[in-house]
Formats: C-alpha cells, sequence, structure tokens
C-alpha cells in the first residue's frame, strides 16, 4: 500500500516518469529494510506459503524441460489448460467459461490484475477499493492512470467492505470494484448477504468488479463465494486467480483472468504485447496441479487451519484481540491496548523480541491499530513467535506503568 | 477423530492442550481421546526419529527375503512369530510376490547379521530359503528423508 505519511520529499526525477516518480515506496519494503538489518528473525511477515510445490507438480515441471517445452505458447495459454480450468471453474463454482474465448493464462495473478485494471481505466477514472487491502491494488490503479478510492472497513463489519459504505463513495467516474476475499491482510471473508448486496450495487450503478480469489482455496469452515457465479455478475466481473497460494507456488509465476469474451480480448491484447505467454514450465505443472492435485491441496488447507487456531487463540490470550479470519492465511489482531501505533509496535518487536509482523499502516489507513499475522509457517515457529509476543507486551506493559 | 492421531503420528510431544486448540476440540475430550486410544493399542507407543549417522553410529542394516513353508490352521502366522521374536528383527511383514517374508534386521556389523540368518534364521525348519540385502545408503524412512538440510529457508524475511 502506498504509504502517505511518508510521501517523497526529495526532488522529482525529470527523467521519471511522474507517475511513477511519485509513487510512495511500499510501506511493506521499507519495514524490508530494516528487518535485513536484525539476525536470526522469526517471520510472521511473509505472504506466502511455507509449503514447496507438491512434488507431483515439480515433476510435472521438470518433465516439460526434459521433453523440450521451452518455447512461447499461445498468447492465451495453453488451450489444455484453459479446458481444466473451465471445468474446474464448472466443477467447483458453477460458472462456466469458455476455454477459448473466456480464460486468458497469466504471468501471476498480478499480471492479471494489471492487465484488468490497464484495460479498463481511462485517464481519471475511480476504482473502488477495501482498506485495508493488498498492497499492488492502489498502486495498480494509479499506474493504470485511475483514481483508488480507499472505503474503510473495520472489525465491526468483519474488514468485509459494506455496500452502502460504496454507495456512499460512488460519482460519475467510478468505473469499477476491487475487492480480494478471502482477504490479504485480514483474513476476512465474503458472505452471501455480503456479496449480494455489492453485487445489487454493482447492478444498480452499472460498475464493473474486479474480483482477486487467489485465496479462494484456502478458506476455513467457510463456504468460497466466487464472485462471478452471483445471478447476473458474470457479464460484469472480471476474475483474477491462480495458483500462487492454493498450490504452494509463488515462484512460477501463473495464473488466470476468468471474464467474458470482450474483457478476454481487451486484456489479451495488452498481454500478447507484454508479456506473449505465461511461463511454459509453469504451465504445464499447473495442468497437473489441476488434474491431480486436490489431495495436496486438501492437505494444506487442513494444516493451515491448525496454525491459524493456534495463533488466534495465542493472540488473544496473551491480549492481542483478534476477530476470527476464515480465509487465506493471516491474522490481523489490533494491538491498540499496547498504547503503541502500528509501525512503532512492528519495529519494537522486531528489534526487541526478533519478530517480523507487517504494521497494519503498511496495508492502508484503517490498518492503523492492527498487525498482520502470518500464519503459514511451521507450528514450532508459531508458538516461539507468540511467546515472544506475550514477553514483548508485559515488558512493554512494565514499562508504561 | 482422526485427524488427533495424525498430529500426533507427526508429533508425538503434541500436549493434549495444543492439540485440542488445532483441532478446536475441549482439552477433556482430547485427553479422553488419547487415553483410550493407548489403551486399546490404537496408539502403540511414542517414539524419536534419531538420525544415530550424525552421531557417528553406524549399525548395519539388511533387509531378507524369507521364503517358507505355512503351516496347516495357522498359514504363516506361526513361523512369522517365531521369526519376529528374534530381537535381531527391526520389522517382519507377510509380502507378496516371490518370498513370503520381509524382514528388516539390525546388527552392530556384518558379523552379526550373518550369523544371524546362517545360525539362527536359515536353519528354521519351515524356512526354506533367504536372500539377504544388506542396506548401503537411507534416503527416506517413516516419512521423513535423511541427508538433506531439514530446513533450507528460501523465503524472503518479508513479502506482500
Ligand atoms: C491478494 C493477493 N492478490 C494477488 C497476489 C499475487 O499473487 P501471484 O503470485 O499470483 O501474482 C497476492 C500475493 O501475495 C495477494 O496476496
Amino acid at each position: 500500500m502506498l504509504n502517505t505519511k511518508s510521501a517523497p520529499t526529495q526532488a522529482r526525477d525529470n527523467l521519471i516518469s511522474q507517475k511513477v516518480d511519485s509513487l510512495p515506496p511500499s510501506g511493506i519494503r521499507k519495514f524490508f529494510d530494516l528487518l535485513s538489518s536484525v539476525e536470526d528473525v522469526i517471520s510472521l511477515g511473509i505472504g506466502e506459503p511455507d509449503f514447496v510445490t507438491p512434488w507431483h507438480i515439480r515433476e510435472a515441471g521438470t518433465y516439460s524441460l526434459e521433453k523440450g517445452y521451452t518455447m512461447y505458447t499461445s498468447n492465451s495459454g495453453m488451450l489444455e489448460l484453459r479446458q481444466e480450468l473451465a471445468s474446474y471453474l464448472q466443477l467447483r463454482y458453477r460458472v462456466s467459461y469458455h476455454p477459448e474465448h473466456e480464460i486468458l493464462i497469466t504471468a501471476g495473478s498480478s499480471e492479471g490484475l494489471d492487465l484488468a485494471l490497464r484495460a479498463i481505466i481511462n485517464l481519471g477514472d475511480e476504482v473502488i477499493i477495501p482498506d485495508p487491502c493488498y498492497v499492488a491494488y492502489p498502486a495498480d490503479v494509479i499506474l493504470a492512470g485511475g483514481v483508488p478510492i480507499l472505503v474503510p472497513t473495520n472489525e465491526e463489519n468483519n474488514f468485509v467492505v459494506r455496500a452502502t459504505d460504496i454507495e456512499a463513495r460512488i460519482t460519475k467516474q467510478t468505473k469499477a470494484i476491487l475487492i480480494g476475499y478471502p482477504a490479504n491482510p485480514t483474513g476476512a471473508v465474503m458472505s452471501q448477504k455480503e456479496a449480494d448486496a455489492i453485487a445489487g450495487l454493482a447492478k444498480k450503478h452499472d460498475l464493473l468488479v474486479i474480483s482477486d480469489e487467489i485465496y479462494a482455496r484456502l478458506v476455513y469452515g467457510a463456504e468460497h463465494i466466487c464472485f462471478p457465479s452471483l445471478p447476473g455478475m458474470k457479464e460484469r466481473t472480471i476474475l483474477i486467480s491462480g495458483f500462487s497460494k492454493s498450490h504452494a507456488m509463488t515462484g512460477w509465476r501463473i495464473g488466470y483472468v476468468a471474464a467474458e469474451r470482450r474483457f478476454i480480448q481487451a486484456l489479451a491484447k495488452i498481454h500478447q504485447y507484454t508479456m506473449l505467454s505465461a511461463p511454459t514450465m509453469a504451465q504445464m505443472a499447473a495442468i497437473e496441479a489441476l488434474r491431480n492435485g486436490e489431495s495436496e491441496v486438501e492437505k494444506m488447507v487442513q494444516e493451515y487451519n491448525r496454525r491459524r487456531r493456534l495463533m488466534v487463540k495465542r493472540l488473544n490470550e496473551i491480549g492481542l484481540p483478534c476477530f476470527e479470519p476464515k480465509g487465506a492465511f493471516y491474522a490481523f489482531p489490533s494491538i491498540k491496548a499496547t498504547g503503541m501505533n502500528s509501525e512503532e509496535f512492528a519495529e519494537k518487536l522486531l528489534l526487541e523480541e526478533k519478530v517480523a509482523v507487517v504494521p497494519g499502516t503498511a496495508v492502508g489507513p484503517c490498518g492503523e491499530g492492527f498487525v498482520r499475522c502470518c500464519y503459514a509457517t511451521s507450528l514450532s515457529n508459531i508458538e516461539e513467535a507468540l511467546r515472544r509476543m506475550d514477553r514483548f507486551i508485559r515488558k512493554s506493559r512494565l514499562r508504561s506503568e | 477423530m482422526k485427524e488427533i492421531f495424525e498430529i500426533l503420528e507427526q508429533n508425538a510431544r503434541a500436549t493434549p492442550e495444543q492439540i485440542s486448540t488445532m483441532v478446536d476440540k475441549p482439552v477433556s475430550e482430547v485427553e479422553k481421546m488419547i487415553r483410550q486410544a493407548e489403551k486399546d493399542g490404537t496408539i502403540l507407543k511414542y517414539k524419536t526419529i534419531i538420525n544415530w549417522p550424525k552421531l557417528g553410529e553406524g549399525d548395519i542394516w539388511a533387509l531378507i527375503e524369507v521364503r517358507v513353508t505355512p503351516q496347516r490352521d495357522v498359514g504363516f502366522d506361526a513361523i512369522a512369530e517365531r521369526i519376529y521374536q528374534f530381537p535381531e528383527v527391526y520389522s517382519a511383514y507377510l509380502v507378496s510376490g516371490t518370498c513370503d517374508l520381509a524382514i528388516l534386521v539390525k546388527g552392530k556389523n556384518m558379523q552379526e547379521i550373518s550369523s544371524f540368518v546362517t545360525e539362527k534364521l536359515a536353519p528354521l525348519e519351515r524356512v526354506q530359503s533367504t536372500v539377504t540385502h544388506f542396506l548401503l545408503k537411507r534416503y527416506k524412512e517413516n516419512g521423513e528423508t535423511f541427508h538433506l538440510p531439514r530446513e533450507i529457508n528460501k523465503r524472503l524475511p518479508i513479502t506482500p
């Protein structure tokens, strides 16, 4: 997220585009630099699976190299993969996409997000984004020439953006709503009612919805609502997803976009000039992931769930109240009771107890008073990190008394 | 509640409190299940996997294929028991294929294993023949791999 507080004060560099030059550095990046100076840190700040990609998927990638699949694929991606995705989306979420015209394979969902925004935004168009949110959303909107409009969310509404709050911010310039549930950084998931309300609003004001469902498979005791599967939503939703989180494939750079033909055509136009095609080896691995990866996904989800319960319980025990995250792999506890602000908390915790968390302000103004703790790490790491956090909180309580 | 056993199989030291949190069941219920399982033989024993070669301790291991004559009424079980009662036998299985029993034998050195085979195993009345394979290197055991650094942390310390 854009670190609005520390907007660069140094003189402009005329050789760099104004847009890029004035884009503030990510708050996470800043923290990264501080972190590099401390040793033996237990990091709860890593937003990616700690599992290595399941072996059968890695094996398929290796095999594709052995077989000499080292060339570009068609711009849209291997048809076989698009077919697998079409039947996956049909079977799992009852939403049908034509494999040839309505699915585009991208280099990670990150590329899909960028393409979608660039394909729909005219200079000055507004895109509504819940706050706090994934760091790339506002930046990607700005880079596409749009204006991010942040809509606050909080614990009372379970960190899910309310349709009424969105509606209050709709103007003539509003083009789309960008949502991502299950959510990074809060772990929030959307209920049927909340989703229906946003869908109703999109219809009423003729808005597009970009739905980033990269964490769709990581839900715990909740049903994932695939936004385009809602009545009337397929024609106005651009679905962004990928394999990074579900199949522990972050480094492969493989994702996809599903939407009606007119959108896919527009996205593919940019994609063909800027990316040509997603990595071939990763596409072959993704086919294997879809065909035979289900039991591995379930195993990882079960493991995340155990860690999630442990982390949430311990956070609450040590005095950092935490609403129950039902998706992704993040807990988002409140640190208000410590009297510190998010950045202060994260910085001191790192220096004093060598535990890294992401300050809430790095993911949006509404993140103040919270920190993001990722539980995609071993149970023993979680236990040790929470022990250290407990000690840290006790110490700072004594100090302030 | 299979999950309790899956957790214990991964980590025998997981406490009932930890397990109760992980599976979201009351501690008392978890404790009861574990006690019950210990009693009825679902949980046989709690063990630790030691990487002995790391301590420079090198037991010699052999996988022995044994062909036997089954016995009326008890089939292979009686002869299998006569064999697996030897303390040298670490694991014993009835298998399909070209032999009947496959046993894993542990000894201080090659001498110990060969005398076990020639003096104890082969002379047994119902043993027809044996084929001994000495283990040269272990790659993986009980789902755990050897010879690999246990965890190489390849992740960046913080990512969005
Ligand atoms: C909400 C969200 N969307 C997208 C991404 C990017 O994923 P990919 O690896 O598919 O580009 C991430 C990664 O952290 C994420 O948290």
